[in-house]
């Protein structure tokens, strides 16, 4: 059953990204992102971090998914403004960079050991999470919002100079 | 009459009649999700009828009153009649994208139900990141709402769609932090701890009493989240015509009109749960107090839709990001400050 699952789940998730490539129109590159990310909260679930998986939904598909397909459907792009394919050229040396990167990530994922067990209860539940990001990793958490704070100004900065 | 012994004894019927105990789990939990989807489906068919009651006497009419007793099984002819419409796809509509928004704007309203907590042991299941699933799921509700708007190919679909996502993603923020109040005092986002943490104390313990700020504001950002008069923008009849599901007739229509009055159920009861000290009440059975209390919630929201005139866009933006939001975080700093101060 948790095998008939994940494999649903994986294969959904990697159908729908490469989808997000090949659709030729930018919605529907999008509506295929959240279906990706969706199958991929469920493989947080399977991962006992639901914690983690619940905070996919809500920022990712929730949140910035939102924003892009605002964005997206605000411009309403046809195909015919995009304009001639641009990126032709470069083709062959993505198919060539494309598989160097497959064959690195087999390569990996081959040779790392993974750990079947070893978690325990506490695993991905709120107070776990919380302690390792206030605690153990405290510094890098307050630098990220430094820098989201940065990012911020940055664009109201960038907004300011049109007007 | 408390409902938890009756399926706990359904559940000892299974095992007793020789189901092993795998099987009589996968039952029981097929058994629940059914039960809980008709109860929601014939609570939302009463809501319609109760709106259409309550806006009628509140403008001094009587509203439905030709089929049953006050007009009670107006709702159902009403079903009846959409059953029966064509199911209409424009020719210009994307039509994955047209198909897909309704059942996901139906499948998210109706998955919140599975962490709220509908009378004593009444709970389909106790996630321990309860109160953070209903957001995270009720936030995907957007994206069918978005799909409907683009896949209809509709000016005015379109603009229902942009609207309610800059509206639900703002007032998102106001929401989420007037329940990290609530989060903070009881130490648990469970729903049941929630609840177990407003017992006693003759109701003084209700989260209301020492938060009536956090309760403002979620109920605030609940109506604009539900889409609801004053912030139904995102279906204002005298702009849009009917917002993001303009073109969508029969069956379609009504999942989209069933999962609005669910949402408006789940905000309630949510407010209920988290706010109003959930299943919590003397004498009576616990799922009738919740019952009550969340139908009270309900008739507020209804009350809101015929007293308040509907806001500008610029108003509706201005309210969430000034008002709302900076009231959230003098709330948090409150809570925080009271919390330490009962340790």
């Amino acid at each position: 059953m948790e095998m008939l699952i994940f494999a649903v789940a994986a294969i959904v998730a990697l159908a729908s990204a490469v989808m997000v490539i090949a659709v030729k129109n930018p919605v529907g590159g999008v509506l295929f992102l959240i279906m990706s990310i969706a199958a991929q909260t469920v493989l947080y679930i399977m991962l006992s971090g639901i914690f983690v998986a619940a905070f996919m939904i809500l920022v990712y598909a929730g949140a910035i998914m939102v924003l892009f397909l605002f964005v997206i459907m605000m411009l309403n792009l046809r195909h015919a403004d995009l304009g001639p394919d641009s990126l032709r050229r470069v083709k062959p040396l993505a198919w060539v960079f494309g598989s160097v990167l497959l064959a690195e990530l087999v390569w990996v994922s081959m040779a790392a050991s993974m750990p079947a067990s070893g978690i325990d209860e506490t695993f991905g539940s709120v107070p776990a999470v919380s302690r390792l990001l206030y605690g153990k990793f405290v510094y890098p958490f307050e630098l990220t919002s430094v820098l989201l704070l940065a990012a911020i100004i940055g664009a109201v900065v960038m907004a300011r100079k049109g007007s | 009459m408390e409902l938890a012994p009756i399926f706990a004894w359904i559940y000892d019927l299974l095992i007793s009649l020789g189901l092993s105990v795998a099987l009589a789990d996968l039952v029981s939990q097929i058994g629940l999700a059914v039960f809980v989807f008709s109860l929601l489906c014939v609570l939302a068919l009463f809501l319609v009828w109760w709106e259409r009651k309550i806006s009628a006497h509140i403008q001094q009419r009587f509203g439905p009153m030709m089929t049953g007793w006050h007009g009670v099984f107006q709702t159902v002819m009403d079903a009846l009649k959409l059953l029966q419409k064509e199911d209409i796809t424009p020719t210009v509509a994307d039509r994955g994208v047209f198909f897909w928004a309704p059942v996901i704007v139906f499948t998210c309203a109706f998955a919140a139900y599975i962490v709220i907590p509908f009378g004593k042991g009444l709970i389909v299941s106790d996630l321990n990141i309860g109160i953070l699933y209903i957001i995270a799921i009720t936030t995907f509700t957007i994206i069918g709402l978005m799909m409907a708007g683009w896949g209809s190919n509709n000016k005015y679909a379109l603009l229902g769609g942009m609207r309610s996502a800059a509206q639900v993603v703002s007032y998102e923020v106001p929401l989420v932090l007037s329940i990290m109040g609530v989060v903070m005092v009881t130490g648990s986002m469970s729903m049941n701890d929630i609840v177990a943490a407003q017992s006693g104390w003759a109701g003084f313990r209700w989260n209301i009493i020492f938060q009536p700020l956090g309760f403002v504001i979620y109920i605030i950002a609940a109506t604009a989240e539900a889409n609801r008069t004053p912030f139904d923008l995102p279906e204002a009849e005298q702009e849009l015509v009917a917002g993001f599901n303009i073109e969508y007739s029969g069956m379609k229509f009504a999942m989209f009109f069933l999962a609005e009055f669910v949402n408006m159920f789940t905000v309630s009861a949510i407010a209920t749960t988290v706010f109003l000290g959930g299943w919590n009440g003397p004498l009576l059975p616990s799922w009738m107090w919740f019952l009550g209390k969340t139908l009270a919630m309900v008739f507020v929201l209804m009350w809101f839709r015929w007293t308040f005139p509907r806001l500008r866009v610029d108003q509706l933006m201005e309210f969430a990001w000034k008002v709302l939001l900076p009231l959230a975080f003098v709330n948090i700093i409150y809570v925080g400050v009271l919390a330490l101060w009962l340790k």
